[in-house]
């Protein structure tokens, strides 16, 4: 996978990828358009398909709302890698189908705006200029979540 | 040796015991979701294709967070969940009258010690302060759970906060939660279960315990958890028949991590925008305020309204400051008037609004604008949480907001 990094700091929390006066919304569509309202609100503008979000320490703390991950499904982010996750998020994204890969390391290795490589198979995130490091490796079950979409689509091929 | 989360989680589980680390396959006791996750968690249970719940009487549905509906979207929301309940028979559903969530599911005997306990909602852990094993997730986990009762668990470490010393006049539960969040910063427990102990804990009332439990997520926790004693048993069973187990932790469990905390020379605390852990004691903050919001899950109970009373009683709220009063629910609402507290905070000049979340997540019911600063009572200061990014939201106890909202600016009271 190849795209363009967006880049946040520690501690981003669902208020911020959703802010709460848009959770009366449940489709992807209209979530996707608030997506990082609370710290840039041209960035479901800004954002394309196969982009990534890397962000520092404890991306997603707070809220359980599942609204947030479906916001950055919705925006086209076809992984989010940070140095940590916090723990309602990390399974809600899973269950929605947004790969987070944790990678220690990564906000010193990218810069904001700048393209980089995702290799699911060998666990490793590549810098434009071939710098690379790796991220933990996901549990088999786990990508065949992601692979499918999400747990429902899994549950409903198994 | 086990923890007191291992304990609940193995019998949860028909285990004859589970480890930190392990994945268990847990039975759930009680499932909650409300009138904001819940649209979710029923449109991804059709999804799966499922047609009943496993169990209708131990669904519990509140509307709390945009009631009365504030919008035709959530006027939609509340019918689609309504139609729900009926269709499925949920026995345990409180409409737009009845309060925010985690004070009705302990209020109204759903909670009782040694259960598993999951809502569709981050502060679901409020309710380990009775001895639970609960936790907050999202809503195709809560679809999931509908489906089949079950979930799937990783069963956590314990950090265990022995907290110890006489708390000082004007210092409370908040404060000392404060403390510790600003100590063990945002992800400081991230995964881990949350124990709450020592002589402070022992000596706080069921609604401060309350308070602890509440903001073991803000530091990352899966759960808050206090032990139950004679006080958790004489609250559960003046309000629940159900039948219930009390779990303590053997002090020589290898997955415990014990964390001594003194909060004898603890003054009051004061989270600062935009991060939870932001924590400063509040003689190092000089903020003028444009709003007050006494309510919440975390400080919206009839102790919370009784300490801000006290200091309202006869005095007036700064011109050019406002101040909402929501009682976190009916019962609170109505001991709150028969003690004649809700005139004192209307003669002070405060708003006092039905029983909800209000301004807490920036729904309704008194958003911030840009430039304007907030002092709540509520567990997240986040950016936007109140409304406009462009706004700040400072955290306190009950008694700083009311001695903050007659002076306009963040005050210790006196
Ligand atoms: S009062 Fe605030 S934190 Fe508590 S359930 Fe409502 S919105 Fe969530």
């Amino acid at each position: 996978m190849k795209g363009k990094a967006w880049k946040f700091g520690d501690d981003i929390d669902t208020d911020i990828i959703v802010p709460g006066r848009y959770l009366i919304y449940t489709d992807e569509e209209t979530l996707a358009k608030h997506c990082m309202e609370g710290l840039d609100s041209e960035f479901s503008e800004k954002c394309n398909n196969g982009d990534f979000i890397v962000a520092g320490k404890n991306f997603g703390c707070g809220s359980s709302r599942e609204h947030a991950p479906i916001a950055l499904k919705g925006v086209g982010i076809s992984a989010v890698i940070a140095e940590s996750f916090a723990r309602i998020f990390y399974r809600n994204a899973t269950n929605v189908g947004v790969p987070l890969l944790e990678a220690p390391g990564i906000s010193k290795l990218v810069e904001d705006g700048e393209e980089i490589t995702v290799d699911m198979e060998n666990a490793t995130i590549t810098s434009s200029n071939g710098e690379s490091i790796e991220f933990k490796k996901l549990p088999p079950f786990m990508l065949e979540i992601l692979n499918q979409g999400g747990l429902i689509e899994y549950l409903k091929n198994k | 040796m086990p923890t007191m989360s291992e304990k609940i989680l193995a019998r949860a589980s028909g285990k004859k015991s589970v480890e930190a680390g392990d994945i268990i396959i847990a039975n759930i006791d009680v499932a909650m979701t409300h009138d904001l996750t819940g649209p979710l968690s029923v449109q991804s249970f059709e999804k799966i294709g499922a047609e009943k719940v496993w169990d209708p009487s131990k669904i519990v549905i509140p509307f709390d967070h945009q009631v009365p509906a504030d919008s035709i979207d959530s006027a939609n929301n509340h019918i689609l969940m309504r139609e729900f309940v009926k269709k499925q028979g949920i026995k345990h559903f409180y409409d737009v009258n009845a309060g925010v969530c985690h004070q009705i599911l302990p209020e109204k005997g759903h909670v009782v010690p040694g259960e598993v306990i999951v809502g569709a909602d981050s502060h679901t852990c409020t309710h380990g302060a009775l001895g639970a094993f609960a936790t907050g997730i999202g809503s195709t986990d809560m679809a999931m759970v509908f489906a089949e009762g079950n979930l799937w668990f990783k069963v956590p470490e314990t950090n265990r906060f022995n907290i110890t010393g006489d708390l000082k006049d004007n210092v409370y539960a908040k404060d000392v939660i404060l403390h510790i969040i600003g100590k063990m910063g945002a992800d400081g427990s991230t995964y881990k279960a949350c124990e709450f102990a020592g002589e402070t804990v022992s000596d706080m009332s069921v609604s401060d315990r309350m308070v602890l439990c509440n903001m073991a997520i803000e530091m990352g926790g899966k759960t808050g958890l206090v032990e139950p004693d004679r006080k958790t048993v004489d609250y559960v069973e003046k309000r629940s028949n159900k039948p219930y187990k009390v779990f303590k932790t053997d002090l020589d469990s290898p997955s415990l991590n014990i964390i001594d905390i003194d909060v004898s020379e603890l003054e009051p605390q004061i989270a600062c925008p935009h991060n939870v852990d932001n924590v400063k004691p509040i003689s190092e903050v000089d903020v003028e305020i444009d709003q007050v919001f006494l309510g919440s899950c975390t400080n919206g109970r009839l102790s919370d309204l009784r300490d801000a009373a006290k200091i309202l009683k006869g005095n007036k709220i700064a011109d050019g400051t406002r101040m909402l009063v929501i009682p976190a629910s009916k019962e609170v609402y109505t001991q709150a008037l028969d003690e004649g507290l809700l005139k004192i905070f209307v003669e002070a000049g405060a708003l006092v609004s039905a029983p909800c979340c209000g301004p807490c997540l920036g729904g309704h019911t008194g958003i911030i604008g840009p430039g304007e600063v907030s002092l709540s009572t509520s567990n997240r200061n986040f950016k936007g949480r109140q409304g406009s990014p462009e706004g700040e939201v400072y955290l306190s106890s009950a008694a700083v907001a009311a001695a903050s909202a007659l002076e306009g600016k963040i005050t210790a009271p006196k």
